[in-house]
């Protein structure tokens, strides 16, 4: 038993007493508990719209906050087994960067695996330091980046001893953790910090079994999306610090970017969620766990498709999977993912979380019926009978190593210019390119665009991944430095 | 004191049915299910609030979804029925004795005992030696079929609920792969009266022509459904529903029933000219 009673929810608890208390308001927001916005009631229920209100005494302030806010966070630590807590409002995003902007300063070199999501670069952007990669291992048969070997890590260090921070990925978006505590172990020896994005990686904290969480690997901040496995409303989420990490340090940067009128919807959302968890997470966990596995071995009866699983684990680039990840190789069906991602959306009315060259992947959680799971795998029974062909010539996605010329903030804001796709090889992209999702970058700003880079682009777009990032949104032409600035 | 029960059949209609006593009422893992005793329609079985079926007018429904196919299809072996725990569809398949198996694929298992104890006119059959009863997933159960069964007969709930997965494309694909390649396929098709029920009738039409080469609808009329006109969906691998009826040979059988006859089989299919045009919308191959 810990400090706190894990049942209570205080900002919850607040907002009812708040209610009960029947405050007139002559604050923001506008609407007034919705009365003056009815159709906003008619779509989110007087419930919904009479807690959308302002920081206030009894509410206390995200920004600095002294009452329920505060022991909301700390209860959060102590469920997370984190020193402390910060309740996050921008979505993960803005926990990754404020985990960024903690360590790093202009100039500051921090290493990082490639598949980092967009947000990690943009940090970068923001502050300036320098991005060191280590490739990640590649499956070339799955087409997924792995995580990151160990051997490899250690000679970057090495040839980067002044590198201020290492962040890794925990888990990927397709599941796959790298051996974090022999990270840690090697970075701390270092001297440098350990930041970990676990966007993915929620109920590493809450279930039995898992791959080990970053707290409990002695990772010093990890960025937590509670909004992901842990249920809790869309852009709320959770930054975590170890014990050598400053709590008012981390709450000044986050009060650079964030906002100052906090929606109570998303904080109420992240306490009673974290209720949940800690209360019911291990049952809940398993039980999701439990129709992943269910969902592999069907998937894998079809034949054709791949529900890929614990036997990847190597001890090294795929130290651990993440059980409750459902992804599905379709190459074995002559289709590429995007196609049957495509397929399942347009023709059985299902939402898959990704399509990529090779994979789908189907995100399980809490949320998940049984029965919605059996249309799922009726779905992809269809897809290969109706749609298999022979898959000659189908591509997988290579890792391409990534050439940094210039700094992502100094190829940000460096005069441009625009070319035609087919004119840039050579030059100096200004901007990102990525195939979204996951919305790891192809290009990043600052990096040099080779004809291995172009094909890729042009292969991805072929086959109907959605590409983001550049100014030019059909991709037909990419920003990049003018030669001068080269 | 006058005891009613009703059902909405839209947020501003009602049916409601005077009942004597409720026999049962009880919650399996999926479903509320009840059963009343009413003066006008005897028993009725209700599941989530829904009529399913009453003791006076389970009949249509029930030879409408078994008759239909059994007259068409020349030799019928092996039948598959999803759904239909209440046994009614059971019942009229026992009168062939052509059909060597029956399997039937039901979600919940209560519905079953439910309408075994209190439901005796409908559930008569289920002991018959030809029944098999499997208590699972009707999608998951025909997703590992293939080239079986000469008839399948999805007798499902309504689309919103534990019958959701009976009215999707992966689930008609996977009835059609297991079919023989003769084989038909009949369905609850909902009605084309009210909008929400118009366009689930509209989205199942849509998707079975998308999986089957012959896709046509039938109608009945039945007094405690929604609009008292129902449809159901005929599909098939190969046989017309009209013109390869045989009356005579039916006949021949000498099955003895109410609403069911090879003159009316004929007429089922002859639409009212909205439901053409509705069902005409979704027909339109890409």
């Amino acid at each position: 038993m810990g400090r706190f009673n894990q049942a209570r929810a205080p900002i919850y608890e607040a907002l009812e007493e708040f209610r009960k208390n029947r405050i007139v308001p002559f604050d923001v927001p506008g609407h007034k508990r919705g009365r003056g916005n009815p159709e906003l009631v008619e779509l989110l229920g007087q419930q919904c719209v009479g807690i959308d209100v302002n920081s206030m005494k009894p509410l206390d302030n995200l920004c600095h906050p002294v009452s329920v806010i505060r022991e909301a966070e700390e209860m959060a630590a102590e469920a997370f087994g984190a020193a402390y807590a910060f309740l996050m409002v921008g979505g993960t995003t803005s926990s990754v960067q404020s985990m960024i902007l903690s360590v790093c300063k202009k100039g500051d070199k921090i290493i990082l695996p490639r598949n980092v999501h967009r947000s990690v670069i943009n940090a970068l952007v923001l502050c300036g330091a320098i991005p060191i990669y280590v490739n990640p291992d590649m499956d070339v048969r799955l087409g997924i980046a792995l995580g990151m070997k160990l051997s490899q890590l250690e000679r970057t260090m090495r040839e980067n001893p002044d590198a201020v921070a290492v962040l890794v990925n925990n888990p990927t978006y397709y599941g796959i953790c790298s051996d974090l505590k022999s990270i840690v172990k090697l970075a701390h020896a270092y001297g440098m910090k350990v930041l970990a994005d676990e966007a993915h990686g929620t109920h590493f904290y809450f279930g039995a079994d898992m791959p080990i969480s970053a707290m409990s690997a002695g990772a010093d901040m990890a960025a937590v999306s509670m909004h992901k496995s842990g249920g809790s409303l869309t852009q709320s989420s959770f930054l975590l610090t170890g014990p050598k990490v400053s709590p008012g340090h981390v709450r000044q940067i986050i009060n650079l970017t964030q906002t100052t009128s906090a929606s109570y919807l998303l904080l109420a959302s992240l306490d009673i969620s974290r209720r949940n968890l800690a209360l019911r997470g291990k049952s809940e966990f398993e039980k999701v766990v439990k129709l992943a596995e269910y969902a592999r071995e069907e998937i894998n009866r079809i034949g054709g498709y791949y529900a890929y699983h614990s036997e990847l684990i190597n001890g090294d680039s795929i130290f651990d999977f993440d059980k409750t990840k459902l992804t599905v190789n379709t190459l074995g069906i002559g289709r590429a993912g995007i196609e049957v991602y495509d397929l399942l959306r347009d023709e059985y009315d299902i939402q898959m979380e990704l399509g990529d060259i090779a994979n789908v992947l189907a995100y399980i959680s809490i949320g998940d019926r049984e029965r919605d799971m059996e249309r799922l795998i009726g779905a992809l029974e269809e897809i290969k009978r109706k749609y298999s062909q022979d898959n000659g010539g189908m591509f997988t996605q290579e890792y391409i190593e990534p050439k940094v010329a210039v700094s992502p903030q100094n190829a940000f804001y460096a005069e441009k210019e625009s070319l035609p796709l087919s004119e840039t090889r050579g030059r100096i992209c200004s901007e990102f390119v990525m195939c979204y999702p996951p919305g790891i970058p192809i290009l990043a700003p600052g990096e040099e665009i080779t004809a291995e880079i172009l094909e890729y682009i042009l292969y991805a777009k072929e086959k109907g991944c959605s590409m983001t990032g550049p100014e030019d949104a059909g991709i037909q032409r990419l920003n990049v430095l003018k030669e001068e600035w080269m | 004191m006058e005891l009613w029960f009703s059902e909405p059949h839209t947020p501003n209609v009602r049916l409601s049915i005077r009942v004597d006593r409720q026999l049962y009422s009880g919650e399996s893992d999926l479903q509320k299910i009840d059963v009343f005793e009413s003066p006008e329609f005897g028993r009725i079985l209700v599941l989530d609030g829904y009529v399913m079926l009453t003791e006076k007018d389970e009949f249509i429904y029930h030879e409408m979804i078994v008759h239909v196919p059994m007259a068409i299809h020349p030799q019928v072996q092996k039948v598959l029925v999803i759904g239909a725990g209440d046994g009614g569809a059971i019942r009229e398949l026992a009168k062939y004795p052509e059909i060597q198996q029956i399997d039937l694929v039901e979600i919940d298992e209560e519905v079953v005992k439910v309408s075994k104890v209190y439901l005796p006119k409908v559930s008569c059959a289920l002991e018959d030696k030809r029944l098999q009863i499997y208590y699972e997933d009707g999608l998951k159960f025909v997703r590992r079929k293939e080239n079986e069964y000469d008839l399948i007969i999805v007798d499902s709930t309504d689309p919103f609920g534990p019958g959701e997965g009976l009215f999707t494309k992966e689930f008609y694909g996977n009835c059609y792969k297991a079919l023989r390649e003769d084989g038909i396929m009949v369905n609850q098709h909902e009605s084309p009266f009210y909008e929400a029920d118009a366009t689930a009738c509209m989205r199942a039409h849509k998707r079975i022509v998308e999986s089957f080469p012959v896709s046509r609808v039938y109608q009945a009329h039945i007094p405690t459904y929604p609009s008292g006109h129902w449809l159901f969906g005929f599909a098939s691998r190969k046989y017309h529903p009209v013109h390869d009826l045989d009356e005579e040979k039916w006949l021949e059988r000498g099955i003895e029933t109410r609403y069911y006859t090879p003159r009316l089989h004929v007429g089922a299919f002859c639409l009212p000219g909205y439901v053409e045009k509705l069902l005409r919308k979704v027909e339109i191959r890409e």
